[in-house]
């Protein structure tokens, strides 16, 4: 059964610790680059934690908000793509098929967000990390795109057991690896298909939102703002 | 149909001999000058293809572009060079069909830009791969992937348009030139016989080859009109399909192709400059061709104007702040100095020489192309650049600086495409020869050989071939 993977993120929770970037780069082998490349933008973090300052100093507050792939349900990322690495899977997800990038690069220009990330070199990792690589996700090789899957490989396992066990997935048992390292439980993962889901809840809330909603590309990533914005805190 | 007479200030008035001895001189005889010029081309150009062969074995970060400017230089170069290439097809073909008899000894040296433009232009699709060894993933053929490419990218729009160009603008440059070849056959000896036997393809000038060549080429002029429109048309879309601020434009077809005619005629200007002093062509292309091709220019200069103003002022005028910060880094920012070059290139400095009909003469026009050329490359880059490194999320903001790879890739492609064009002049005889002479008689070509024929007995059952030569 296809499910509409989504993910709700509460302003308000997030402290910008940047665990989920940590546990994003673990789990999707992401490759990393020396501090002169990263100077230049090459860094590629499929998450990334933005930070806003508020206010005037002394009286500066701190405005956190993390960024990855929105998977769009219009991706403009997925018709530039001429061949169909970029697609749109059943799950609705924006999926990469690395093996048939060939690199133009055109999705990541399509892309409002810039969620998209280039492999400009090969990856490296000094020894003995290549040891820590994740078995289930493939590195990729120089001149392809790569970006958040919404971490697949564990939607993919978690449909298998329960297949196995002859039942459906329970809400809230697919866990990204961001979703499942953040300290303050500011991201959720769900099914949107599911009304009674956490994240259907959440993203009825008054709070909900996207990030550039008047393009139209209908992110699965749902921001609650932040209720203290409003007024004064 | 009556052949339009000549103007005194086209006509070209030397004998039939003398003609052939002057255009075939280049290829019967090979000064050293020609070797220096090859060595240079060769010498200048070879490492661009190492450094493409370092970039494959590296990876794209050997180049400058990063994130978010993921297209460089190398696609300002491909919509430059594919813009270059409607110098030749283009003119030549509306030049053939209005019947402007002055066009004679211009259209072979355009149709040649056009061919070696596009041939150049299309490497950089593939230069600028990620992996361009898996380039032929965009052509739609039976794989074991099992995949067709994708009908919905502007990127397949470009593979399956700039094929159809490239072919069929090989072939507008390909058949008028067999008859010079049989020329060039019949006086020549040894080893040059053999292969320009092979390339006359049999060529024996009657009147019924006569005619077909003639109805081809009609039927090739119309035709290559639309695939040269389109195929300008759809690089602008690799830009206006995208929801890039600056790039999402209904202006860029037709801006697009208006920069293309305009920087190809500048380009046919100064290879034709080039030509006539290199090849000592001065009693072929004459002060009137530069000034007739100049008054094109000059349209074309206005027209761009045009253009760039209104797509500018509704960018000003919408004032959607997305937009604005890629338009303010333009007019103002980082890029205003490229701006405003690429105004006085394309307008302010070519607008009084090509307006001013004293000024309209060899060497102005050849200063006003040489700035166009310039600017018009500089407005491929503005095209680029800026908007990618403003797009909508501020904090995604980027710089784009060329590296040496990007620089010394385009100075190779550069050196590239004079070589093919210095090969292709010392090969075939830049100016048509049977044209040419054609517009000295009053009766075309297939009437003359019939008549002629019918005066020896010779008996020759084709109908009398239409008069447009």
């Amino acid at each position: 059964m296809a499910h509409r993977w989504a993910m709700v993120i509460d302003l308000d929770r997030c402290t910008g610790c940047e665990t989920c970037m940590a546990a994003c780069h673990a789990e999707n082998n992401i490759a990393t680059v020396d501090a002169k490349q990263a100077a230049r933008g090459r860094a590629m973090h499929w998450i990334h934690v933005e930070r806003y300052w508020e206010g005037e100093f002394p009286n500066v507050r701190a405005r956190f908000q993390p960024v990855l792939c929105q998977q769009c349900d219009a991706a403009p990322c997925e018709p530039v793509c001429p061949t169909y690495a970029a697609y749109h899977n059943e799950d609705g997800l924006n999926a990469q098929v690395y093996n048939r990038c060939i690199g133009t690069r055109y999705c990541a220009n399509a892309c409002p967000y810039t969620a998209r990330y280039f492999n400009w070199w090969n990856p490296v990792w000094d020894k003995p990390l290549q040891l820590q690589l994740n078995p289930d996700v493939s590195v990729r090789e120089a001149g392809i795109m790569e970006k958040c899957t919404f971490c697949n490989q564990r939607i993919v396992a978690t449909e298998i057991q329960a297949k196995a066990e002859n039942r459906e997935v329970q809400d809230g048992e697919v866990k990204p690896a961001c979703v499942q390292s953040c300290p303050t439980t500011a991201m959720v993962f769900g099914d949107l298909d599911d009304p009674n889901s956490q994240v259907s809840r959440l993203a009825r809330s008054m709070r909900a939102t996207t990030l550039l909603s008047e393009l139209g590309t209908n992110p699965k990533v749902i921001y609650l703002e932040r209720e203290s914005s409003h007024g004064n805190d | 149909m009556a052949t339009t007479s000549i103007a005194p200030e086209y006509a070209i008035d030397i004998k039939p001999d003398q003609i052939r001895q002057d255009l075939l001189r280049p290829i019967f005889q090979t000064s050293r000058r020609f070797y220096v010029l090859v060595f240079f081309l060769v010498a200048i150009g070879l490492p661009g293809i190492f450094l493409y062969a370092n970039q494959m074995s590296e990876g794209m970060g050997v180049a400058g572009i990063t994130r978010p400017i993921f297209w460089g230089i190398y696609i300002a170069n491909f919509v430059f060079w594919i813009g270059i290439s409607h110098a030749g097809t283009l003119i030549s073909a509306i030049l053939r069909l209005v019947n402007a008899t002055w066009r004679r000894p211009v259209t072979r040296c355009a149709e040649a830009i056009t061919v070696f433009a596009l041939a150049i232009g299309a490497q950089y699709p593939i230069i600028h791969l990620g992996r361009s060894w898996l380039f032929f993933w965009l052509m739609p053929y039976p794989s074991e992937r099992g995949i067709w490419p994708n009908f919905r990218s502007p990127l397949c729009w470009d593979f399956f348009a700039i094929s159809t160009y490239l072919t069929g603008s090989t072939a507008f440059l390909l058949l008028p030139i067999i008859p010079d070849w049989a020329v060039v056959r019949d006086r020549a000896s040894g080893f040059r016989k053999r292969i320009y036997t092979i390339l006359a393809l049999g060529w024996r000038g009657t009147p019924r080859e006569w005619h077909r060549l003639e109805v081809a080429m009609r039927i090739m002029a119309v035709a290559i009109l639309p695939v040269a429109i389109s195929v300008h048309t759809i690089v602008s879309w690799d830009f206006a399909m995208a929801p890039v601020p600056m790039w999402h434009s209904t202006v860029f077809g037709p801006y697009f192709v208006a920069g293309a005619i305009f920087s190809g005629i500048a380009a046919l200007i100064v290879a034709m400059g080039i030509l006539r002093k290199a090849l000592h062509l001065e009693e072929y292309l004459k002060p009137s061709h530069f000034s007739n091709l100049g008054k094109l220019l000059l349209v074309m200069s206005l027209l761009w104007v045009y253009f760039i103003f209104a797509e500018r002022l509704t960018v000003w005028y919408g004032n959607q702040p997305a937009e604005m910060a890629a338009f303010w880094s333009i007019q103002r920012g980082r890029f205003a100095g490229l701006f405003w070059t690429m105004v006085s290139c394309n307008f302010l400095i070519p607008f009084p020489i090509l307006a001013i009909k004293k000024l309209r003469t060899i060497t102005g026009t050849m200063i006003a192309s040489s700035t166009v050329v310039v600017g018009m490359w500089l407005e491929r880059f503005l095209i680029v650049v800026p908007p990618l490194e403003h797009k909508y999320l501020p904090y995604e903001w980027g710089t784009y600086h060329p590296s040496v790879t990007e620089i010394g890739i385009a100075i190779g492609t550069l050196c590239g495409m004079i070589l093919l064009y210095v090969l292709f002049a010392k090969l075939v005889p830049i100016i048509s020869i049977w044209e040419l002479k054609g517009g000295q008689h009053k009766k075309p070509f297939a009437e003359q050989a019939l008549s002629a024929a019918s005066r020896s007995g010779v008996h020759l059952d084709s109908t009398l071939p239409s008069t447009n030569s």
